[in-house]
């Protein structure tokens, strides 16, 4: 899969004319200019965000604006941060919830996919198309009773509702990916292992999870990204200060900063924009070290689309 | 894999054969029980149970009230927001799906060609789409405000006096359509787009061009057929998530200025969880649902027009 995305088309010949070339050069370089132009807009809105995060307040509201903060003050606005918002609760939390419902989710998406791929159990083909379907389900119809039922369990401010349901499946995107993985996985090596002796449950972590290490790898990356900018749920669920998860903790600077508070008296954009940035840089970093897998996985569900 | 199914055995054999299937059953059985039980009780359980709580009166406080049909009659007559709320997230989809589908078919074909650096460029492409929603929205709150945002500076620098795009009823959802469209053209759905333009076999292409077609015209006749599976699968997502949009909405606008980027999403979870109407909030959540799946529907229907499986033969 990968290898495809990498390949480049391989240039058509072109007679070797002078004015050939010179139109092709052409195009080189009108696609290079579109390419950097592109890659700016993308850009732009961080260098900006860094750019303000540094600056003093009355420089933050000034009008032309300074393309670099005239006493930068990295340092000291960060520090204003983590002083005057549980931030550090905050990444500890997001960390904790994100790491358990990923755990969750590896685990259980893979005994269900090797379910699904393994065994033919009456009916099989139905419920993965059921499953399938669930990817479209809007989370807004069953999102009220789930709360109640939650609230039920005893479970509102706790991170529960954010871990256990992860347990149970793991998503019905996740089980897709590494169905789709275990497919692929030549049946005869299970046959084989059979033949000597082993239990289902032992090839399963002896043969097919050693095999699925790409695709586990996508699962842990595309789940990492999904749980840590899941917001939803956890605004939903959460309602104590020193119980949310950054992307809500987040919300709940904006408004203190934007409308005022007890800690800060009036509009500090640089704040929000440094609190911005620090709650984006474990997704930024993350993508960079599993770039592959990452890739990998989105161009898997959507071939089959 | 295709697992055909058992072939017919002497009878001798086939009590032990049907042990076997058995207990290959109930392994099975096994395996998937973590998704049958979490099937049941976080997706089946609620979505049974929000029908039935759609008829109801619920306040959490007081047990539920039957009411029949009275919601969504209240839906459609008396509540003043939630008939343009449905309007507004149309508005916004509309404006969003087909910009961000060429946006990153665009960007895709940009990518597809002989490049130095691909990985680079495509690296800066996705970093917008890494950047929680909750983040981008914030960074583009600052980026597009009125008097001290870069956008609206750099528009003074050509001469354009820039509108105050968050903080007016008319530019507002075009503000959140421009966060959506940075927060998307260079993700999966790009990644996609490219990894479909590269199964484009090179020999098709090649052929159109000894038949002298130009570079539109293989576009148009090549690369566009071949792909529209893709363009498919991008579409039906994109217009699901379009419509689900909330919280790019709730961080910048809050819903505002005066309604102007109310969206279904966010009526929704006003009554549900600020007023805690739950009964009412229940019947509009399967409205919204009944909309989504609909056009989810047509445009399967429609789908065999246009789209073109390679591996399909046309009788």
């Amino acid at each position: 899969m990968i290898s495809k995305v990498e390949r480049t088309v391989e240039p058509v010949p072109v007679m070797d004319t002078g004015s050939a070339s010179a139109q092709r050069l052409t195009w080189r370089t009108m696609f290079y200019v579109l390419v950097i132009l592109g890659a700016l807009v993308s850009m732009v809105p961080f260098f900006w965000t860094v750019i303000s995060s540094g600056k003093a307040i009355n420089e933050l509201y000034r009008y032309p604006p300074t393309f670099w903060p005239e006493n930068p003050q990295f340092i000291e606005n960060y520090q204003e941060i983590w002083d005057k918002f549980p931030f550090d609760r905050w990444f500890i939390n997001s960390f904790y919830v994100t790491f358990m419902a990923l755990l969750g989710t590896i685990i259980s998406s893979t005994l269900v996919a090797y379910g699904f791929a393994r065994f033919r159990v009456p009916g099989r083909e139905i419920f993965f198309g059921i499953t399938l379907a669930t990817i479209m389900l809007p989370v807004e119809v069953t999102l009220i009773p789930t709360y109640l039922l939650f609230k039920e369990f005893g479970w509102i401010n706790t991170f529960h509702p954010l871990i256990i349901p992860a347990w149970f499946g793991g998503g019905a995107f996740n089980i897709f990916l590494m169905r789709q993985f275990i497919m692929g996985i030549p049946y005869d090596l299970d046959e084989a292992a059979k033949l000597d002796g082993a239990s289902s449950w032992r090839i399963l972590w002896q043969i097919i999870v050693p095999l699925c290490k790409p695709a586990i790898a996508t699962v842990a990356t595309l789940g990492f990204i999904a749980q840590w900018n899941s917001f939803l749920y956890p605004l939903i669920f959460l309602n104590s200060e020193e119980k949310y998860v950054v992307a809500v903790g987040l919300r709940y600077l904006q408004t203190a900063v934007t409308q005022g508070s007890a800690v800060v008296s009036r509009p500090q954009d640089h704040l929000l924009m440094g609190a911005s940035l620090m709650v984006a840089a474990p997704c930024l970093i993350l993508f960079f070290l599993g770039q592959r897998y990452f890739i990998q996985g989105i161009v898997t569900t959507g071939i089959k689309g | 894999m295709a697992i055909t199914t058992s072939p017919s055995l002497p009878a001798a054999r086939s009590s032990r054969v049907s042990r076997m299937r058995r207990s290959e059953i109930i392994e099975g059985i096994l395996y998937l029980s973590p998704w049958i039980i979490g099937f049941t009780v976080f997706v089946a359980g609620p979505l049974l149970a929000s029908i039935f709580m759609s008829f109801t009166k619920y306040n959490v406080l007081r047990p539920p009230v039957f009411v029949g049909l009275d919601n969504f009659v209240y839906a459609f007559t008396k509540d003043d927001l939630f008939l343009p709320s449905i309007w507004r997230t149309f508005y916004y989809a509309l404006l969003l799906v087909p910009l961000g589908m060429i946006g990153s078919l665009f960007v895709a074909i940009l990518l597809n060609q002989k490049l130095i650096a691909t990985t680079i460029w495509r690296t800066l492409y996705f970093l917008p789409t890494l950047t929680p929603l909750v983040a981008a929205a914030l960074l583009w709150r600052w980026m597009l405000n009125p008097d001290v945002g870069l956008v609206n500076y750099l528009l003074a620098k050509v001469g354009i006096e820039g509108p105050g795009w968050l903080n007016s009823t008319t530019w507002a959802i075009p503000s959140l359509v421009i966060m959506g469209l940075w927060a998307s053209v260079g993700g999966s759905r790009m990644i996609i787009f490219l990894a479909g333009l590269q199964d484009v076999p090179a020999e098709l292409l090649e052929s159109a061009e000894i038949d002298g077609a130009g570079t539109w015209a293989k576009f148009w006749n090549v690369t566009l057929p071949l792909i529209s599976p893709t363009i498919f699968f991008n579409l039906v997502l994109g217009v699901i998530f379009a419509l689900r949009t909330f919280e790019v909405a709730f961080i910048a606008t809050n819903g505002g200025p005066a309604r102007a980027t109310w969206f279904i999403s966010l009526h929704i979870y006003q009554n549900a969880f600020v007023s805690f109407d739950m009964g009412y909030a229940s019947a509009l959540s399967w409205v919204f649902f009944i909309i989504i799946s609909g056009l989810t529907f047509l445009q399967f229907k429609l789908s065999g027009q246009w789209v073109f499986y390679q591996g399909e033969r046309k009788e």
